[in-house]
């Protein structure tokens, strides 16, 4: 019976090795594979092990964790709730983080590269440091201007977005977008009131999760004038140069004419540039980008980032929220040739043209920063988790310099004017040059107009200060002047605390 | 160390006794071996603690040194019962069981509040509950050490073990559902909040019954009659009673839904016949019962369902966890990732996730502890468990009469076989199977049958490597009148 007990010894090792071969399989081979499954919630536990660092805007946290008693043992808070939400995002347990939350993930979590340092002291010394916190470079009182200005607006509009930059860094001072939400129930431990707070959220006819400022395109109206006045001051038209106007006009090969929103705008044959700019001459552009051509509108307008689907406002040369590329449509017939109603209609921003209110900033900073246009950014500092080791130190960078300094020059005097003289005065702070264009699109038929306002402020040297967007969602009648309202607000807001601190 | 000393001057020359050269008890080498085991243990607990409490509390060492006197106490018995069984056998199931105290201990940290994790009693949660189960399997092995003195003395009882092994086997079947089912397996005996796993004890019962039977009819059975592609074949009518053994696991697979059960006693069988009759051909019949019989369940669950259903569920599962891997397949999906998350090293004891997986405490608990002690970690669990079936075998290999031959042959592949179609299913190299991690998972009756089992290999080796004092006598003295004359005892004439 020797010889069977022996060879049962040997069918019994090769099982063993038969095991052990699977484990090697599965522990090695597939290891990855299983170790970032999607129905692995080991890694996201495990992410609850350690403190995620707060999200901080001028020494306040508005986004932070405190311990709990549960399996997960750190709870993700918003204190500001609705204000911050479209910068901050949010961290769920069950669902896709986005915002900042996503962006600086890996050092809230504390698992980046850069902390790695942390977490091999942390062998060591057996205490658990906490993740990293992320500076934003939000100004707390613009913020918080322009989110109560947005949500009290004098027109009665429920959508709409707010968003300011520092023209000289691209630093965001505040963004805003209408209606928003509030993150903590979506961050609940209780997966299943978090799935039920979400979808009620996605549900919502209003779009709250939408990031309007920056993902989400409107018709610009009047404020993309402020493109074509560009190409036309580049093409030999200065601004005082007279074009021609009139009360209607009416392309070629297009039965319909266009009209200014009033008889009293421009009913001259011919105003200067600057007038046109100021009363927002509806005829006088058209007639100007017809002039023009579609290829150097469509330039100009690309100079000044339309077309760009690549940008993102997060982190410098990193991730960030991702924006959506601003339209200027096609304005050309199916044989290539410029189609003159498109054209006409483009130049006033109607028609297929886009914008969100992220370009309207990005135009209104770079005209105001002598025209250099710098990327714009939300990660202002990176700070370890024993808040004294900076990681990152945001350097700002040109993105694209859209019009040359002379041109900037004159922008900017033509939009002091419609500030001063024109359809922008209620932008106006005392003490600061601002400068801005009004916007007025027509929507969908027989719905109310958007309300648009870009513009700018300079200090006593001319130094800008702030550029600011405002878009109004379907506002009505009086929309643009009450976006400009709004954005004199939050441009005083910005100058007394400028952010970044 | 006078047993040691003693007999180390006779030495043994019995024909079939390789490998054993010296007559040598080893107990010494045991002791030391079983303080290392438990010094293991002590410090996974110590690391354990240092995980999940992020300090080692000042009694850390109490689990281990509990368990440590419980072993030590065994050890003792073995001194004076069984001087001469294999040294290595009860270190090595010491360290799997203290391992799997230290394991269930880990969970019931991780369930506790946070407040009351570093004072948590010892014989508290499921790892105390294992710990009380540990000492009480414990003193039953000891038990059955000191009631039989020689292995052959089973023998005398192997038709009440056989009826008695077919009756608790029967049991769950026919038992109400909501007495005996537990997770879609009925293989339970559940009273109160009180159940037992009666299969866990049938097991061995069976193969002493298998032992005595096959010795006594090993001369039929190995007959062979034709000869087909290099083969014997045995003839047709003494196929009956292992036609009868693959019905019994058939209908376990059926009524109970247990796959791993039905093949852990078809496999038992198969292998004690093969060791008796050297015949491969029954393997070969035993291997095409079984295969046939599982694809024909796996067909039948696909077209007809009712009592096949489960199985075919639990088969296209094995096929692709990841189809329904939410709910069908969550459990194994779980376990995958896992052992998959430990990777090579594991997260550490203590600093895996084990609370995810379903079941952890029994079927998974081998991969709960694959995510904290990773490939290494396991792959080191698997030389111990080789080590005992190895060392189970070898006392089979030297054992002198058959019935223990055959006894321990076939206990030492049953546990071996356990084990592969237990870790085999959780690791989704063959369909999973409600099957207990031998001296591991929680539970009473797995964990006290396989104490049985190892005292009944601690006393078959004992008897292997006892030396023989003076003729027949040592062979006389203990068991008396029937289990000698088993060896030699009558078989049927065969008539050709």
């Amino acid at each position: 019976m020797n010889a069977p007990l022996r060879r049962v010894g040997v069918v019994l090792m090769v099982l063993f090795g038969l095991l052990f071969a699977n484990l090697n399989w599965i522990q090695a081979y597939k290891a990855d594979e299983y170790r970032n499954s999607d129905y692995n919630g080991r890694v996201q536990v495990a992410e609850y092990e350690r403190r995620r660092g707060n999200i901080e805007a001028g020494g306040t946290a508005f986004a932070t964790s405190r311990p709990t008693d549960g399996t997960l043992k750190y709870l993700r808070s918003y204190p500001e709730g609705e204000k911050y939400a479209h910068v901050l995002g949010y961290k769920p347990v069950n669902l896709g983080d986005t915002g900042i939350e996503r962006v600086e993930n890996d050092f809230l979590a504390g698992t980046s590269d850069q902390l790695i340092v942390n977490r091999v002291k942390d062998m060591f010394t057996g205490g658990e440091s906490g993740g990293g916190n992320v500076l934003l470079t939000i100004s707390k009182q613009a913020q918080n201007t322009a989110f109560t200005q947005l949500r009290d607006n004098q027109v009665g509009a429920t959508k709409g977005a707010a968003i300011a930059i520092d023209p000289r860094t691209g630093a965001v001072q505040a963004l805003v977008s209408m209606p928003s939400f509030d993150p903590s129930p979506l961050a609940s431990h209780n997966t299943n009131e978090a799935s039920a707070a979400y979808n009620k959220l996605e549900k919502d006819p209003d779009g709250p999760l939408k990031n309007r400022a920056l993902s989400e395109t409107l018709p610009p109206g009047s404020t993309f004038k402020v493109v074509v006045a560009a190409a036309a001051l580049e093409n030999g038209v200065g601004k005082n140069t007279p074009i021609a106007a009139g009360s209607s006009y009416t392309p070629p090969t297009s039965g319909s004419p266009i009209r200014n929103a009033a008889t009293s705008i421009c009913p001259e044959p011919q105003v200067t540039l600057i007038e046109a700019l100021t009363e927002s001459c509806n005829t006088g552009f058209a007639q100007l980008g017809v002039k023009l051509g579609a290829d150097k509108v469509k330039e100009k307008a690309r100079q000044f980032g339309f077309e760009q689907d690549d940008l993102t406002v997060g982190h410098l040369g990193e991730d960030g929220l991702s924006v959506a590329a601003s339209r200027t449509g096609t304005m050309q017939n199916a044989d290539g040739g410029d189609d003159p109603a498109a054209l006409a209609q483009s130049s006033i921003g109607q028609r297929d043209v886009r914008m969100t209110p992220l370009e309207g900033a990005m135009m209104a900073g770079s005209i105001a920063n002598s025209g250099s246009q710098m990327r714009p950014y939300l990660v202002r500092q990176l700070l370890g988790p024993d808040r004294t080791t900076s990681y990152y130190t945001a350097k700002p960078r040109e993105l694209r310099q859209p019009v040359s300094g002379q041109v900037a020059s004159d922008l900017r005097e033509m939009m002091v004017s419609v500030v001063d003289n024109g359809t922008g005065k209620k932008a106006k702070i005392n003490g600061y040059t601002v400068g801005g264009k009004t916007g007025t699109a027509q929507s969908a038929p027989g719905r109310p107009d958007h309300g648009w306002f870009i513009g700018f402020a300079l200090d006593k040297n001319g130094t800008p200060v702030s550029a600011v967007c405002v878009e109004l969602e379907e506002a009505g009648s009086g929309g643009s002047a009450e976006a400009a309202r709004i954005a004199g607000r939050i441009m005083q807001a910005a100058i007394a605390d400028p952010g970044g601190r | 160390m006078t047993a040691a000393a003693t007999p180390a001057a006779s030495p043994a020359t019995t024909g079939e006794q390789p490998g054993v050269r010296l007559a040598r008890s080893r107990r010494n080498a045991e002791l030391s071996l079983l303080l290392l085991a438990m010094a293991l243990v002590a410090a996974y607990g110590a690391t354990v603690e240092a995980n999940m409490l992020d300090t080692v509390t000042s009694d850390f060492w109490m689990p281990a040194a509990a368990l440590g006197i419980v072993f030590i106490g065994l050890h003792l018995v073995i001194r004076f019962l069984a001087p001469f069984a294999d040294p290595a056998l009860l270190p090595a199931v010491a360290l799997l069981n203290g391992l799997g105290v230290g394991f269930l201990r880990r969970l019931d940290l991780a369930d506790a509040a946070p407040a009351e994790r570093e004072t948590l009693a010892i014989f508290a949660g499921i790892g105390g509950r294992q710990l009380a189960w540990t000492l009480a399997s414990v003193i039953l092995a000891a038990g059955l050490l000191a009631l039989m003195r020689d292995h052959r003395s089973l023998s005398r009882y192997a038709y009440t073990l056989g009826l008695a092994g077919i009756v608790l086997v029967m049991i769950p079947a026919v038992l109400p559902r909501r007495f005996s089912e537990i997770n879609g397996a009925k293989l339970w005996i559940r009273v109160g909040g009180f159940s037992i796993q009666p299969g866990e004890f049938a097991k061995l019962a069976l193969l002493a019954f298998f032992a005595y039977y096959l010795v006594r009819k090993r001369e039929v059975l190995s007959l062979a009659s034709r000869r087909f592609l290099g083969i014997d074949f045995p003839r047709g009518r003494d196929l009956g009673p292992v036609v009868v053994v693959w019905l019994i696991s058939l209908m376990v697979l059926v009524f109970e839904k247990d796959l791993g059960t039905s093949l852990l006693y078809f496999g038992m069988f198969v292998v004690t016949l093969y060791i008796a009759t050297e015949r491969v051909s029954w393997l070969l019949i035993g291997l095409v019962l079984f295969f046939g019989g599982a694809y024909l369940a796996y067909v039948l669950g696909e077209s007809v369902g009712g009592p096949f259903a489960n199985f075919y569920l639990r088969a296209q599962i094995w096929l692709d966890p990841f189809a329904d891997p939410l709910k069908d397949g969550y459990q194994l999906v779980q376990g995958l990732l896992a052992l998959g998350t430990g990777g090579l090293f594991g997260a550490g004891p203590g600093a895996g996730q084990p609370d995810l997986l379903p079941e952890v405490q029994n079927d998974f608990i081998f991969a709960g502890i694959g995510e904290e002690v990773g490939l290494f970690g396991l792959s080191a669990l698997l030389v111990v468990y080789l080590l005992i079936v190895e060392r189970g075998l070898r006392a089979a290999l030297a054992v002198r009469d058959s019935f223990g031959k055959l006894l321990a042959g076939g206990l030492a592949f049953t546990l071996g076989l356990q084990v592969f179609v237990i870790v085999g299913g959780i690791s989704k190299l063959i369909p999973l199977t409600g099957q207990t991690t031998p001296f591991l998972s929680a539970g009473g009756s797995s964990l006290m049958a396989n104490w049985l089992l190892i005292a009944v290999l601690l006393r078959v080796s004992d008897g292997a490597r006892k030396p023989v004092v003076g003729g027949g006598r040592a062979a006389a003295r203990p068991a008396g009148g029937r289990p000698e004359q088993l060896h030699g005892a009558l078989t049927e004439v065969i008539k050709p």
